[in-house]
């Protein structure tokens, strides 16, 4: 039915076959807008935040699928401006889930405040003072790079290629890509940087409060550094997941593995400044504020537990893997590492946007405990419909994986 | 952000809150709502979500009867004088320092709703409007012209009645004068308290009530260690009460929240 759509020279499923899974997926996706619709009409009172809790689950997710998102500039970086040739199979998939991750981040992020019709104020009033601003413009901007990105992606659909405008605005697209990846890459330094200095320049909040360097405090960089780490083995880690799904190899391993041993490097980095920062943080930050570190944690909900969980589980054990040749090589222990990797920068941001708040500040006070609601969870759960329909759309209409023909050739 | 803005002015105001004298009765908050325009929702028993922008604390010092202690620590704005820390994280600049008086306030017509600097106030002093105010029938009638209600998805806090002041300062000017008396200006709370626990004024003027108050050797204020300079100044002859007011490392956390 939708052939002459599908790109030339690869299997796809049928039509009925793939319409039933889209509709599953835009089921989802219709619960998670008529959710959003309400929360727009009654407003931010069916969330279960409060004046102690003023972000929430929906920050989390902002801030944990935008690191997740970083794949795609950094998978840029490395494959436009440091000319690493084998990246250059995945790197059309890595600006789609940059792409899918960004615009979740923004349509959440519009959910998020309390006067969504006011979300201009933020370019028309910006507090250049304010880390929050720089989120805003650079936000915005490389999304806008992002889409810049994946047009051109769209406009090589057989059937939309076809057209001779489409077909030249597609070429000159591709010529400035090189171009639009360091810009994206300049923006996306700030902005997983900016993330990070909204918690650390909290200087009330021991918590999350770091120095730094000039006007930067240290998360701003464990941010960035976090997000170049764990971005690419999001993008390993749905790929995995992507082949698996249509039976079929669709990146050469060695771009994988090639990818798998950068992010491994970086991890192995970042967690040693993490470990660095942490004690800092414990040994100097926190004594000046008359507090000490075991009474940053709390409970079960949390616990010290949280900390060996993102350090130890989520951050040593992934990087030793990715490290470790035989280990990435083999693809059980790669999903692994890259699976505990993204759950671990997902933690990390959870902590610093709600253990932050939790953390009671006045001795007089005691610790609270947020759990979201159901049209919390529902919204931020939409983010993984979204992507499930956008990458249908795309692996099904678009080319891609520019190495599926050959890794995939029709059987005889 | 006042090392940004500073400049030369008479007035900065403050107030002191002497705990000794406090009973807890509330008055100060009763006023400040009614001052304030605040609406009172039929179901104010999740307290997370009750705007009080003056919030009494009630603190024990954990000792088993019958040494058991009391205190109340009411709780305004603190109007931080160095880099205050919801100023500088607005995003929209929606929240102002002025310079000229020291006072702290929300433009609630430019805030977005972002709740940024809720998260930055370690005071807990900003509050965020989940619902629409809703007033019982004719009761609007009531509300104080001076004082604009705020709507759904802003931020608010306590202003030090800065209405009061625009009042007090057109009267001055009416009679020739340009600056303010000591007591001329005074918040709703410190009017309200029926023991006198709340002093209010220019902490610029060395003959105002508030400068002297400070200078007194039981004054101190919340989270000193912070660094985030309140103009709020609480007085205590209680050691234990002057030791609930900041963390201090190895101490026995005693004092409870009410």
């Amino acid at each position: 039915m939708d052939r002459a759509w599908i790109p030339e020279g690869v299997q796809r499923c049928s039509a009925g076959a793939f319409y039933s899974w889209m509709a599953l997926w835009l089921f989802v996706l219709g619960a998670a807008v008529t959710t959003a619709l309400l929360i727009l009409w009654k407003g931010l009172n069916q969330t279960n935040m409060n004046d102690y809790f003023g972000f929430g689950a929906w920050i989390t997710a902002d801030l944990g699928v935008i690191a997740l998102g970083a794949g795609a500039f950094f998978s840029g970086f490395l494959t436009y401006v440091l000319r690493i040739k084998e990246l250059k199979a995945l790197i059309n998939f890595a600006v789609i889930i940059g792409f899918i991750c960004y615009s979740s981040a923004l349509l959440i992020l519009t959910l998020d405040i309390g006067q969504p019709l006011r979300g201009w104020f933020g370019y028309w009033f910006p507090n250049i003072h304010s880390m929050l601003t720089e989120v805003i413009f650079c936000i915005t901007l490389y999304f806008t790079v992002l889409t810049i990105e994946y047009v051109p992606l769209i406009l090589e659909n057989r059937k939309i290629y076809a057209n001779p405008v489409a077909h030249t605005l597609s070429h000159n697209f591709h010529e400035a890509m090189a171009i639009f990846a360091a810009i994206g890459t300049f923006l996306s330094f700030f902005h997983q940087g900016s993330l990070g200095g909204m918690y650390g320049v909290l200087y009330a909040r021991p918590f999350a409060f770091r120095e730094g360097f000039f006007v930067w405090p240290w998360t701003f960089f464990l941010f960035i550094f976090s997000a170049i780490s764990v971005g690419p083995t999001f993008t390993i880690l749905i790929t995995m997941i992507l082949q698996k799904v249509t039976k079929k190899r669709l990146v050469p391993r060695e771009s994988l593995s090639v990818l798998a041993k950068i992010a491994g490097c970086l991890l192995c980095g970042y967690v040693i400044v993490k470990i660095a920062d942490t004690y800092y943080w414990a040994t100097h930050i926190l004594p000046a504020r008359g507090l000490t570190f075991a009474e940053q944690y709390h409970g079960y909900q949390y616990g010290l537990w949280l900390l060996f969980a993102e350090i130890g589980l989520c951050g040593i054990i992934p990087a030793l893997i990715l490290i470790t040749r035989r280990l990435r090589e083999n693809d059980k222990w790669l999903v692994l590492a890259c699976a505990l990797a993204s759950i671990g920068v997902v933690l990390n941001r959870f902590i610093f946007t709600v253990q932050t708040l939790a953390m009671p500040v006045y001795p007089f006070d005691k610790w609270y405990i947020y759990f979201p609601s159901w049209q919390e969870w529902v919204t931020s759960m939409a983010v993984v419909a979204y992507g499930a329909v956008i990458i249908s759309l795309s692996y099904r209409y678009l080319p891609v994986f520019p190495y599926e023909r050959d890794l995939n050739p029709p059987a005889r | 952000m006042s090392e940004h803005h500073e400049v030369a002015s008479k007035e900065k105001y403050g107030m002191v809150i002497d705990l000794d004298k406090c009973t807890g009765c509330g008055a100060c908050t009763v006023s400040c709502l009614s001052e304030n325009n605040h609406y009172v929702r039929e179901d104010e028993s999740d307290k997370l979500r009750s705007v009080a922008w003056m919030k009494v604390y009630k603190v024990t010092n954990g000792e088993p009867f019958p040494n058991t202690k009391v205190a109340f620590i009411p709780r305004p704005c603190m109007h931080c004088d160095h880099h205050t820390p919801c100023v500088s994280v607005c995003p929209v600049m929606a929240t102002d320092y002025n310079p000229l008086t020291g006072i702290v306030s929300q433009i609630y017509t430019r805030c977005i709703g972002c709740r940024y600097c809720v998260g930055a106030c370690p005071y807990h002093a900003r509050y965020f409007n989940w619902w629409d105010p809703v007033w019982p029938e004719g009761m609007h009638k009531l509300l104080n012209p001076d004082m604009s209600p705020r709507m759904r998805g802003v931020v608010e806090k306590c202003s030090f009645c800065n209405h009061r002041l625009q009042k007090a300062k057109d009267k001055a000017y009416v009679e020739g004068r340009r600056d303010l008396k000591d007591g001329e200006y005074v918040t709703a709370c410190a009017e309200a308290c029926p023991t006198r626990a709340i002093t209010f004024g220019n902490m610029k003027d060395p003959e105002s009530a508030v400068a002297k108050l400070i200078k007194s050797p039981g004054a101190f204020r919340l989270l000193e260690k912070l660094g985030t300079q309140p103009k709020v100044y609480y007085l205590s002859n209680e050691s234990w009460i002057r030791e609930s007011g900041d963390n201090a490392l190895g101490r026995k956390k005693t004092a409870r929240p009410a």
